[in-house]
Formats: structure tokens, C-alpha cells, sequence
């Protein structure tokens, strides 16, 4: 039931996700960005999971879980970053260039 | 069962340990006690003189017993490899304990000599280290039973060689002095290794009784592989005792103390060619070629050395090229395949080339007190400079006189008997090959210009007016007894010692060849004997008087010690003497032809060329620039922009995604 339009929303988030990811500068609004990536995946998961059993809707409580110490530990860099560098512009922060 | 098990030969060891042991207690006392002379002198001789005390007790013990091998007695395993099993033996046979005898017997002398020579000099202690590790490493030379041990010998008497040649080392042209010999002799070592090499590639052996016993079963007599080992021991021999083209180094060598040149540069060690050609007489018979050589380069050298004695000025120079000339015969006689002959003459010439070159330094000596007390500088050992000697070094000069005459072949002194042997061993083999008889010629000539030159020395330094200086006159002593005593022994040796070996005509003939014979018969059987007529013999000695007092004629009746001028007077030579005095230019020769283009190559090829360019600038700093450019290739990837690592992980995850998909 309404896996294909399902499928072509979590595409697109995910896509959305990815060009985010790609084109922004702010580390907060990347961080986001890999966050509705992962919920992207989320809700293929839930939409294939009408069909293929519930393994999949297993599946999305252990990303949540993921995600959520992800969010906690990145959120911890950025501010760590922001108390050392005044900044969350990642176009300024290059001190890893060869 | 060796007939000289369980006698006193089995201390052969003591002969070497003991001069080691006055070594290593003198070179303590050079930086212990370096004034406690009396202690020095006692450790140094004595030690010389016990061991020569043992070799004759040795020598009396192998009088009584019938040798047929050599004794080997192999202290211990020293390079047990596989299937080359090198032990560190000494062997005991007729050659060596000759040999020996010559080596600490001629030692024993020198070294007290040495005592008064060198009494003064603050490094007294460490000479007499130096002249005892001489001693223990000649004997090592002339004792050693397989090639390894007699090499050690060979390298540590030129080591000892450039040490006393050196031993004045402030000196820097005395310290060059020390280096050229060294440098020269590493030519001739070089091709004494190869030949050892070579032995041990075709026989598989290196002990000598093992290598004589192999040699004539597995190696073509006259063929390329004992042809070409016996060249190369020569070549190592050539450089030892000084032959063409390798002599240069000696009249160098001149720039050690006196007694160094007697004992080393004279008596012993540059007699460890003609030695080592001796011992290995049985690879020179199966190479006629190479024994062609031999007695080539030894006449040659015979000739060549003489006519540069001529025109010497410094007494030294002219005995340092006397002793090349000498070593020239000995070369011929056991070119020749008269291996005893080549010996004899080796123990005649060690007892009256000591004697000159000591007694020339008993003048040097008392021409240097005189120079020092009136503190003059001028040469003590140009003969410009002395004449008339003969009144106020009486001992000195009848010593030396004695020693002129046998060098220059009177009869019946020592070196008129070995000398005229040689020639006529020479002469028989010319109805073999005419070579000979070219051989023979330049032998004979050369031994006119030997009676010629000594004279010339002994008038410039006994005869005329004393041209040393008005003041100087006064200081001009005869040496004390401890080195006069020497010579005094030494004329005796020169006179009686032509004993040892008289032509078979007169009683007692023989001696020394017939003592030799168990060693050297492998190889004269494999030559033939040397056979004269007994008429040819008599006309040869004949001839032999008649050139040595022709050229004791023609220097007395030619030149005039009464108009010798002082070396700061005297007048450039012209002409072919000018060529002479400048020994040929030889030393210019080697350095235009050889030192210089070496240098050059060593300069500007191997070390800016080679190691600069090609090792450092392209295989070591060029892999570094290498690395570098790709390293910095590399590091443009790495932006540092988060953005720039995501982009190229999207699209790695993209192309992996694509390839699992299709």
C-alpha cells in the first residue's frame, strides 16, 4: 500500500540529505542533513517492512538509536569546534590541507 | 714419526713468541717509562738474542738428525672453513731455520748496534717495539707452513717497514717516505693474493708440503695456470724486495734510522722475495716462462739499479741502490733454477749489506755529533761533505773496507763466492736458451759497476782531505763499542762466510747445497742441475776477478776525492750524470704517468663524477626528489575542507553502488 510513493519520498529526502550534506557550510545545518538522511532510510525501511515482515521495523529503532548518540556526540564536536574556533563555518576550518 | 718430535724443535713457537713478548713489554714502557733506556735495551736485545740462541740450538739439533719432510708443528686451528682447513703451523726445515738464523742472528746484531745509533733519541723505547715486532713477524715470514701464515708475515714486516721508515714522523717527507713503501708494496701484495687464490682454485690446499706434493699432479708443467701463479707471486715478491718496476720505494726508505735500513731494507725483510721464490721453487720450475721472467727483471734490475748508484751523493742512497742491484742477482740465481745459489748469495749479502749500511751509520753517527756540537746543518750523510774518515773512524773503516771488497767480489770474502755462483749458474742455462747468456752479460757488467760504485763510496767517505769543516774536524769520534763490536762481527761473518758454500773444486764444497738439497731438489730435478765444465767454471771465476779489480781500477785511477767540493759548492751534473744523479727520473715517470692520471680519475671522476653525481645527486638525493614530487602530488588531494572528503565519498559510494547494481 502506497509503497512506490513511499520509496519516492524517502528517495528524495534522501537526496535532499545528500545535497545538504554536500553544498551547505553550517556544521549544525549538515549535521541536520545527515539526520534526515538516516530518517530517509528510516522510513524505506518501515514502507519495504509491510511486505518483507517486520525485521525492518526492528531495524528502525536500532538507527534512532544511532542516531540519537550520533546527534549526541556531534552536537558535542560542535560545540568544542565553536568554543575553539568562534565558528561553525566549515569552509574555514582546513587544518588538515597537505 | 718426524725425526724432530719431541726435541727442542718443538719450541719453534718460543722463536716468535719471544720477540712478540719484547714487543709488547717495550711498547708498554714507551708509554710507561719511556726513559728507562737500560731496561729498553735489555728487553729489546735480549730478546732478539734468545731467540736466535734457540734457533741455533735448533739448528745443532737438526744437524744431528737425518730430515726427510719438513717438521710442521700446528699450534692451533685458524680458519677451519669447510673444506680450507688453515692452521696457524710453523714448519722446520732447511730453507726456514737458514732462514731464521739469518733473521735473528743479523737481528741481534743490529739491535745493539741500534742501542748506541739510537741512545739519544727520545722515541728510544718505541723503536725498539717497532724493531722487536719486526723481528716476530720475519720469523712468522720465514717459519709459516702454508701461504695464509707466511701472508701474515709479509704484511706485518711491511707494516713494521713503514713504521721505522716513518719513525721520525714529524718529518713529513719521512712520514711520505713510510707511505710510498707501503703503497708500492700493496701493487705487489695484490698479485700475491691472487696467486694465492689461484693455488687454492686449482690445488685446493694452502699448506706447503701439500701444495709442493699436488702441484706437479694436477697442474700442466709450462701451462697458463702455474704460469700465471708463479708470475704472481713474483709480481708480490718484486715488490717486496724491490725489482723493476716496483723498486722505487726503497732508496725512500731510506728516511728511516740506519739500522732500520740495515736490518730491514737490507739483511731480511726485501730478501723475502728471493725467499718466498725459493720456497716456492717447484711452481717456478714447472713455468719456465715465469722463470724467464725472474732472472729477466732480476738482471735488469741488477744493471739498471747499479748505473744509478754511480752517480749518488748520499751514502745511504748509494748502499740503497747497491741492495736492489744485489737483490737483482739473487733474482737471477733463483731464476735460473739455482735455488741454493739464490740463497747463498741472500746470507753473504745480509752479513755485508748490514755491515755497510751499519757501518754507514757509524759515519752518519760521528758526522752528526760533529755537525751538532758546532750546530751546523748541513747534510750528514752527503759524502760531499766527508772524505778523509778513515783517520778518525779507524774500526769503522777497516770494517767497511772488508765489506767492499766482498761486495765488489774479491776473493776470498763471502760475496765473491755467491756472487760469482749466480753468474755462472747463469751462463750454464745459456746453452739451454741464449737468454741466459743476455742474463750473464748484464750480471757481469752489473757487478764491474758494483766494484766501481763501492769503491767511489768508500774513496769520497775514507780517502782525501776531510771536507766536513774546520771546526767540525775536532768533534769526529769513532762509535762506541756496542756498535762497533757489531761490524766487528759482521766483517768476520763476511769474511768466513763464503764457507758455507765453496765451488766444487775446493774442499769443503758445497755446504749450503747440499743442507738445501732436501728442499730445493723437487724443483731442480724438474729444471735439470746446473752443469759446468770444470774449465768454463775456472775462466768464469777467472773473469769475475778480472771485473772486480777492473772496477776497483777504474774508480781508483778515474776519480779524484782530493778536488771534491762540498755539498753547498758543488756544481750541477750535465749530461747522462745529470740523468743518473735523477735516477733515471723514474719517480716523475710513475708520478706523470701514474699518480697523477690516478689522482685525476680519483678526483674528477670517481669522487665528483661518480660519488657526487651518480650516487649522491641521481640514485640518493634523486629518489628523494622523487618521493618529494609525489608526496606533494599527493598532498594536493588533501584540502582540509570537510566538503572536498564527502564529495569524493559520495562519489566513491556512487561508483561502488553502480558496479553492485549492474
Amino acid at each position: 500500500m502506497y509503497l512506490g510513493p513511499a520509496l519516492a519520498v524517502s528517495a528524495i529526502l534522501f537526496t535532499l540529505g545528500v545535497v545538504g550534506v554536500l553544498l551547505r557550510r553550517n556544521a549544525i545545518v549538515i549535521f541536520m542533513c545527515v539526520e534526515l538522511m538516516l530518517n530517509a532510510v528510516n522510513l524505506t525501511f518501515v514502507a519495504l517492512s509491510q511486505q518483507l515482515g517486520l525485521d525492518g521495523q526492528v531495524f528502525v529503532f536500532f538507527v534512532m538509536t544511532v542516531a540519537a548518540a550520533e546527534a549526541a556526540v556531534g552536537l558535542a564536536i560542535v560545540i568544542a569546534l565553536y568554543r575553539h574556533r568562534e565558528t561553525v563555518n566549515l569552509d574555514t576550518i582546513n587544518l588538515l590541507r597537505g | 714419526m718426524n725425526p724432530l718430535a719431541g726435541s727442542v724443535a718443538d719450541s719453534v713457537g718460543l722463536l716468535i713468541l719471544l720477540p712478540l713478548l719484547g714487543f709488547l713489554v717495550n711498547g708498554a714502557l714507551a708509554f710507561l717509562r719511556p726513559q728507562d733506556k737500560r731496561l729498553v735495551s735489555i728487553v729489546g736485545v735480549g730478546s732478539v738474542a734468545l731467540s736466535f740462541g734457540l734457533a741455533a740450538a735448533i739448528f745443532v739439533k737438526m744437524l744431528g738428525v737425518p730430515l726427510e719432510a719438513p717438521y710442521v708443528k700446528t699450534l692451533w686451528a685458524w680458519m677451519p672453513v669447510g673444506d680450507l682447513q688453515v692452521g696457524f703451523g710453523l714448519q722446520l726445515d732447511q730453507l726456514s731455520i737458514v732462514m731464521a738464523l739469518v733473521v735473528t742472528g743479523v737481528g741481534a746484531l743490529i739491535h745493539l748496534f741500534s742501542v748506541g745509533y739510537m741512545g739519544e733519541d727520545p722515541g728510544y723505547a718505541r723503536y725498539f717495539a717497532y724493531l722487536n715486532l719486526f723481528i716476530a713477524f720475519m720469523l712468522t715470514l720465514v717459519l709459516g707452513s702454508s701461504f695464509p701464515v707466511l701472508f701474515i708475515g709479509w704484511e706485518g714486516v711491511g707494516l713494521c717497514s713503514y713504521l721505522l721508515i716513518g719513525f721520525w714522523f714529524e718529518d713529513w717527507q719521512k712520514a711520505a717516505a713510510g707511505l710510498k713503501a707501503f703503497l708500492v708494496n700493496r701493487i705487489g701484495d695484490a698479485g700475491f693474493l691472487v696467486a694465492i687464490f689461484l693455488l687454492y682454485k686449482t690445488l685446493g690446499t694452502l699448506d706447503f708440503v701439500d701444495v709442493w706434493s699436488r702441484a706437479p699432479l694436477r697442474l700442466a708443467p709450462g701451462g697458463p695456470e702455474v704460469t700465471a701463479i708463479a708470475l704472481l707471486l713474483f709480481l708480490g715478491c718484486g715488490g717486496k724486495s724491490a725489482q723493476i718496476p716496483l723498486y722505487t720505494w726503497l732508496p725512500d726508505a731510506m728516511a728511516g734510522p740506519t739500522p732500520v735500513s740495515a736490518l730491514i731494507h737490507a739483511a731480511t725483510m726485501v730478501t723475502a722475495g728471493v725467499f718466498l721464490v725459493a720456497r716456492a721453487g717447484i711452481l717456478f720450475a714447472m713455468a719456465p716462462t715465469a722463470s724467464a721472467v725472474v732472472a729477466g727483471i732480476g738482471a735488469l734490475t741488477a744493471l739498471f739499479a747499479a748505473t744509478i748508484g754511480l752517480k749518488q751523493w748520499d751514502i745511504k742512497k748509494v748502499l740503497a741502490y747497491s741492495t736492489i742491484s744485489q737483490l737483482g742477482y739473487m733474482f737471477v740465481g733463483v731464476g735460473v733454477g739455482a735455488y741454493a745459489a739464490g740463497m747463498f748469495h741472500l746470507v753473504t749479502h745480509s752479513f755485508f749489506k748490514a755491515l755497510l749500511f751499519l757501518g754507514s751509520g757509524s759515519v752518519i753517527h760521528a758526522m752528526h755529533a760533529a755537525y751538532h756540537h758546532t750546530h751546523q746543518h748541513a747534510d750528514a750523510q752527503d759524502m760531499r761533505n766527508m772524505g778523509g774518515l778513515a783517520q778518525y773512524l779507524p774500526t769503522t773503516f777497516r770494517a767497511m773496507w772488508v765489506a767492499w771488497l766482498a761486495i765488489a767480489g774479491i776473493p776470498p770474502l763471502a760475496g765473491f763466492f755467491s756472487k760469482d755462483e749466480i753468474l755462472a749458474s747463469a751462463f750454464a742455462r745459456g746453452a739451454d736458451d741464449p737468454f741466459y747468456y743476455v742474463v750473464w752479460g748484464f750480471g757481469a757488467v752489473a757487478a764491474l759497476l758494483t766494484a766501481f760504485y763501492m769503491t767511489r763510496l768508500m774513496l769520497y767517505t775514507f780517502h782525501g782531505p776531510n771536507r766536513t769543516g774546520e771546526r767540525e774536524q775536532h768533534h769526529l769520534r769513532e762509535s762506541p763499542a756496542v756498535m762497533t763490536v757489531p761490524l766487528i762481527v759482521l766483517a768476520g761473518l763476511t769474511v768466513l762466510g763464503g764457507v758455507i758454500n765453496l765451488p766444487d773444486f775446493l774442499p769443503w764444497a758445497g755446504r749450503l747445497q747440499h743442507w738445501l738439497e732436501p728442499v730445493t731438489e723437487q724443483a731442480t730435478n724438474f729444471v735439470g742441475p746446473v752443469e759446468l765444465a770444470r774449465a768454463t767454471e775456472l775462466t768464469l771465476i777467472g773473469l769475475a776477478v778480472v771485473i772486480a779489480v777492473g772496477g776497483i781500477w777504474l774508480a781508483y785511477t778515474r776519480l779524484h776525492p782530493e778536488q771534491l767540493v762540498p755539498a753547498d759548492r758543488a756544481v750541477p751534473e750535465r749530461g747522462f750524470a745529470k740523468l743518473l744523479a735523477e735516477k733515471y727520473r723514474v719517480d716523475e715517470l710513475y708520478d706523470a704517468a701514474i699518480v697523477r692520471p690516478l689522482v685525476w680519475l680519483s678526483r674528477t671522476v670517481l669522487w665528483k663524477g661518480v660519488d657526487d653525481g651518480a650516487i649522491d645527486g641521481a640514485a640518493v638525493n634523486g629518489s628523494a626528489v622523487v618521493a618529494r614530487t609525489l608526496g606533494w602530488v599527493g598532498s594536493r588531494l588533501q584540502t582540509g575542507q570537510v566538503g572536498t572528503y564527502l564529495m569524493f565519498f559520495v562519489i566513491g559510494a556512487l561508483v561502488l553502488l553502480g558496479a553492485l547494481i549492474r
